[in-house]
């Protein structure tokens, strides 16, 4: 007898012993398809509002970072003397490209492009990122024409997850005044510390290198005594690794170094 | 009616699932460094705990016994990653703040406990009851946790000042080991005493009881 009606097909189904193979089917096809469901409509549904969030934590931190700096304050009163400038770098190279809009620019995008990536070589991945874009954004802030100050973006691996921040250098290119993180997923209470005011207040005046100019930022346990070592976080020292690392890496060869060289020697004025 | 009030109030003390059921620790150990992050863990354990329970009782008597606990997972994970999304969506800096833990959720062990302890076996309405209750009990003792990690680790309460530290010109010095996780293992092990020497019916017996015995009988 075929009965097509499907309540009858439902009472049915449902009259079934649980232990019968056929209901424990199709009680699993449902079961999947009712929850797949669910999950799919609300990841689809809310993620133009997630992503608004991500862009705003963005800017919220981009500006932050640009407040925090010292002096900023004077600068501001007489805001027709300062520029911000958007660069778009080569970073093999660390020359400037010229784009119609780097601000439109999206790295993330690049470094995740197959076409477009780099792949670092292992040894000289001490951020763990494994690919970067081939260009990166880099902000110029000027003073009365003066190179005054410069903001890159860094991300790398921290104890738990990626971190991605900024990282803002005087016009001497080595002091540091400023580091802010916008995006991580460390331990909550701990690594997350990061991303509180009171530990990145004390990065401003600290120095990425020595008088020798070998890259030497660090995070060290406990209270740095050198003016390149900034003091960790007690029960997030691998954090504290993560940050010393992703610093060294974007400083480094493989990250803004040639940019920062080029702009030291002057070969570049941009 | 005082039955289905009983399902909602014992489990705040009586049968506490964190103090006697000793269910849900890991999460009670890492999102307590900070009341408004534990607040934030117990309301979305509970709507979790509520609605999972809730769910399994409609559909109890039609669960395959072969595939019960992979049906009861899937369920529970798909409410959890509904709520996750709908935190990054609505309150995106706690969800950043809570991070991995919203989502571990689904391996709280109160979660499946009480689908598998209750709600397999009774009706709906008494089952979101018992979630509600069971949240709650969480959300005492989760509550207590982080106040006392947060007051003596920071010297504040939801981000307010209460002891001013030294470093801010007062006199108290935080407990950094206050923020570390082993300390919420203690202070959930004194809650555990301090619920037990109140009301000794909680104590268990101890399982070489009989052996005990009987070294009495000989001596």
């Amino acid at each position: 007898m075929a009965d097509l009606n499907p309540i009858t097909w439902w009472r049915h189904m449902l009259s079934l012993p649980n232990t019968s193979p056929a209901k424990t089917l199709i009680v699993a096809l449902l079961v999947a398809l009712t929850c797949g469901t669910a999950v799919s409509v609300t990841a689809i549904m809310l993620r133009p509002l997630q992503q608004k969030h991500h862009e705003r934590e963005r800017q919220a931190r981009m500006q932050e970072l640009l407040k925090s700096l010292p002096g900023m304050k004077g600068l501001i009163d007489d805001a027709g003397e300062v520029t911000l400038q958007c660069v778009l770098v080569e970073l093999a190279t660390g020359a400037i490209i010229e784009v119609a809009d780097p601000l439109s620019f999206d790295q993330r995008a690049e470094a995740a492009d197959p076409r477009a990536n780099f792949d670092i070589p292992a040894s000289a991945d001490i951020a763990g990122i494994g690919k970067r874009s081939r260009r990166a954004p880099a902000y110029l802030m000027r003073w009365n024409g003066k190179l005054k100050r410069i903001i890159l973006p860094v991300r790398g691996s921290g104890y738990q997850s990626m971190l991605y921040g900024y990282l803002a250098l005087e016009g001497d290119l080595v002091t540091v005044a400023g580091l802010t993180f916008y995006a991580q997923a460390e331990t909550p209470g701990l690594g997350t510390r990061i991303q509180e005011p009171a530990w990145q207040n004390l990065w401003p005046g600290s120095m990425i290198a020595d008088d020798q100019g070998n890259l030497r930022i660090e995070v060290v346990r406990g209270k740095g005594t050198r003016p390149y070592q900034v003091d960790g976080i007690s029960g997030a020292t691998r954090t504290g690794t993560g940050v010393t690392n992703l610093l060294r890496f974007w400083l480094g060869d493989y990250g803004f170094g040639p940019f920062l060289k080029q702009l030291e020697t002057g070969k570049i004025d941009p | 009616m005082t039955r289905h009030i009983e399902l909602v109030v014992r489990p705040i003390i009586d049968s506490n699932p964190i103090t006697l059921q000793i269910l849900g620790i890991c999460s009670a150990l890492a999102v307590t460094t900070s009341l408004s992050t534990a607040l934030t863990m117990c309301a979305a354990l509970t709507v979790v705990l509520m609605f999972a329970n809730g769910i399994i009782s409609l559909i109890r008597n039609h669960i395959p016994p072969a595939i019960r606990l992979i049906i009861q997972i899937t369920i529970v994970a798909s409410l959890v990653i509904v709520i996750d999304q709908i935190l990054r969506a609505y309150a995106f800096e706690l969800s950043q703040r809570l991070s991995i833990f919203v989502g571990l959720i689904v391996t709280n062990c109160i979660v499946l406990g009480r689908i598998e302890a209750f709600a397999m076996r009774n009706a709906v309405w008494p089952s979101v009851l018992d979630g509600l209750g069971n949240g709650i009990g969480y959300s005492v003792i989760l509550a207590t946790v982080a106040s006392i990690r947060e007051l003596l680790g920071t010297g504040t309460l939801l981000g307010y000042t209460i002891l001013t530290t030294v470093r801010d010109g007062g006199w108290f010095e935080p407990l950094g080991f206050m923020l570390l996780a082993p300390s919420a293992f203690f202070i959930i092990g004194l809650l555990i005493w301090l619920v037990r020497s109140l009301k000794p019916s909680q104590i268990e017996q101890s399982e070489f009881r009989d052996l005990a015995q009987g070294k009495e009988m000989r001596s």
